[in-house]
């Protein structure tokens, strides 16, 4: 196993009552591209937002290249679900890409050109360059999900977290959005994505791990994207993986 | 009749009202994007107890103490909105619901007593309407001043509230602190409602922050040129409506300002440039125009092709 950058201790989180993740423990290793899986309700994003401490924990640790949040912040980047955010905001895409290197500028200073030159840069990298001036209400679904992809390139983390980008896009904003994961990984950078279609785990992710409530397992695609994985993940109603095509098996009672 | 405007002391209510706008107008757009407009209602209301008891408590009508009472109770107000949504199963537009009837009666019940008990109150009540007549100099500086300032909070972190309104979860992952923004947001919508109060008065001061917003969202696409017009909105609803209400004696103040800050949001929403009624009906007339001319044209073009 690699450098670990990323390591989660007996997390644990909850909304109100409902314990939603429990005794949450796995170690990521540097240029991994993960694929995080399970059913509705596992706590897929929970995981995601409690690790970036924009949810609580209740309990549990949590390092990131060996250190706290607060101190590696900067070396960590977050693509939110799109539906988090009001894309009726009054701004162009250009824009949305530029608050990915706020950090960078700094508080209250204005860009410079060298700024939206980088978020220009980045936008053209998504295939976006000729929406840059666009309103980001006019851009269709999977334009909006480009762009926060765009704005995530922008920060130059070396640790993403990526919160369902491939949900209800078209084919080629999933191309678009794979070839830079791919790149990504390539220059060394980790990515985490939470992941809802099964069919192109294989395909995307060289790690996978399986989330429903606790990790139900974690490691490289080869070895852990079995059967009885899947099925001990969502329910065990699953099946039939490996033939390319899987169907719910019905109880034998019906 | 025009003659109020020579005098010097309306020419300063009348400057002061219109700052009043101008921050009142800037400020709305953050509530309209925080989708907190109606939080500045409730927490309008909830600073009449708070002008009353700094009233009974100091026996004094100085502009600063009795805005500073009235500060303190819309924040707490602010406080138990807060606590009531996340502490308990009531859902924040019955907590602000319950928070600004509470409160206003409150302060009613309080203004009672104090008519009652206290003989040179006269002028107390402008502040459930709004009495700029009432204003002295020292009221205007103070006006001024602390408008100015809630201006220049906006305008410096102009792209903190931008990320801070259109993506905090991003904004807090790049080091922004939400708590800080969260404080800093309310006490500007507090310090303008306040500031506000004694021109305005507490019920309708949430017009002149909500109905500037909303009419500039009509004439453009950018969040910077939202401020700019809803501020210039602002300003001219409360220069104009001070001006109109100095026309007649005691008339009140708010009412005059909200029914200019409506006829300007209702010529936005008929005229305005962005999805205006009248432009967007003459646009969808226009292109289905031009769509029955290419679909006349097509099949001529085609038989043409054809031959």
């Amino acid at each position: 196993m690699g450098k670990v950058v990323l390591k989660v201790n007996d997390l644990a989180a909850a909304y109100r009552k409902n314990t939603v993740l429990h005794d949450v423990n796995f170690a990521v290793e540097a240029g991994s591209l993960t694929g995080i899986v399970g059913p509705n309700g596992a706590g897929k994003s929970t995981l995601i937002k409690t690790l970036l401490e924009l949810h609580p924990a209740l309990t549990g640790e949590v390092q990131f290249f060996g250190a706290s949040f607060k101190k590696m912040k900067t070396r960590i980047g977050y693509v939110p679900q799109r539906g988090s955010v009001d894309w009726d905001f009054p701004t162009i895409a250009l824009d949305v890409v530029m608050m990915g290197l706020y950090g960078q500028i700094g508080w209250l200073r204005r860009p410079a050109k060298l700024h939206q030159e980088k978020a220009y840069e980045a936008l053209d990298k998504m295939g976006m360059a000729d929406y840059a001036e666009r309103q980001i209400s006019q851009l269709s679904g999977g334009q909006q999900q480009r762009v926060f992809l765009a704005r995530a390139l922008v920060q130059n983390a070396d640790l993403y977290f990526m919160d369902e980008p491939l949900a209800g896009v078209d084919a080629a904003t999933e191309r678009a959005i794979m070839n830079i994961l791919k790149e990504l990984k390539a220059t060394g950078k980790t990515v985490l994505v939470v992941h809802h279609d099964l069919q192109t785990v294989e395909d995307y992710f060289d790690h996978v791990l399986f989330l429903n409530r606790t990790v139900v397992e974690h490691g490289r695609t080869a070895q852990v994207f079995t059967d009885e994985n899947i099925a001990a993940a969502y329910g065990g109603n699953m099946r039939g993986m490996r033939g390319g095509k899987f169907h719910v098996v019905r109880p034998v009672e019906q | 009749m025009w003659s109020v405007l020579l005098n010097s002391n309306t020419q300063w209510v009348l400057f002061s009202t219109m700052i009043l706008g101008i921050a009142a107008g800037t400020v709305g757009c953050l509530s309209y994007w925080k989708r907190q407009s109606l939080m500045s209602d409730a927490l309008a209301h909830a600073a009449l107890p708070g002008v009353v008891l700094s009233f009974l408590l100091f026996r004094e009508k100085h502009l600063l103490i009795l805005i500073s009472g009235a500060a303190f109770s819309a924040l707490i107000g602010a406080f138990f909105i807060q606590w009531i949504r996340s502490s308990t199963r009531i859902k924040e537009d019955a907590a602000m619901g319950m928070i600004l009837s509470i409160f206003y009666g409150l302060g009613i019940m309080l203004l009672t007593v104090a008519n009652r008990t206290a003989g040179n109150q006269s002028g107390l009540s402008g502040f459930i309407l709004g009495q700029s007549a009432s204003m002295v100099q020292t009221d205007v500086w103070t006006m001024l001043i602390l408008a100015l300032l809630v201006i220049a909070i906006t305008v410096i972190g102009f792209k903190e509230w931008k990320i801070y309104l259109f993506d905090p979860q991003f904004a807090k992952g790049i080091g922004m602190s939400l708590k800080g923004m969260n404080s800093l947001y309310t006490i500007v919508l507090v310090t303008t409602i306040v500031i506000g109060i004694q021109a305005v008065g507490v019920i309708l001061i949430a017009a002149l922050l909500i109905i500037p917003a909303v009419s500039a969202r009509y004439w453009t696409h950018s969040f910077k040129k939202m401020i700019i017009i809803s501020a210039a909105l602002g300003g001219v609803s409360g220069a104009l409506g001070t001006l109109i209400s100095a026309l007649g004696s005691g008339w009140p103040t708010g009412p005059f300002i909200v029914m200019v800050a409506s006829s300007l949001f209702i010529v936005s929403l008929f005229l305005g440039k962005e999805k205006g009624i009248v432009i967007q009906f003459w646009q969808l007339r226009i292109q289905r125009k031009q769509v029955r001319q290419q679909q006349l044209i097509s099949p001529l073009i085609a038989k043409k092709e054809g031959q």
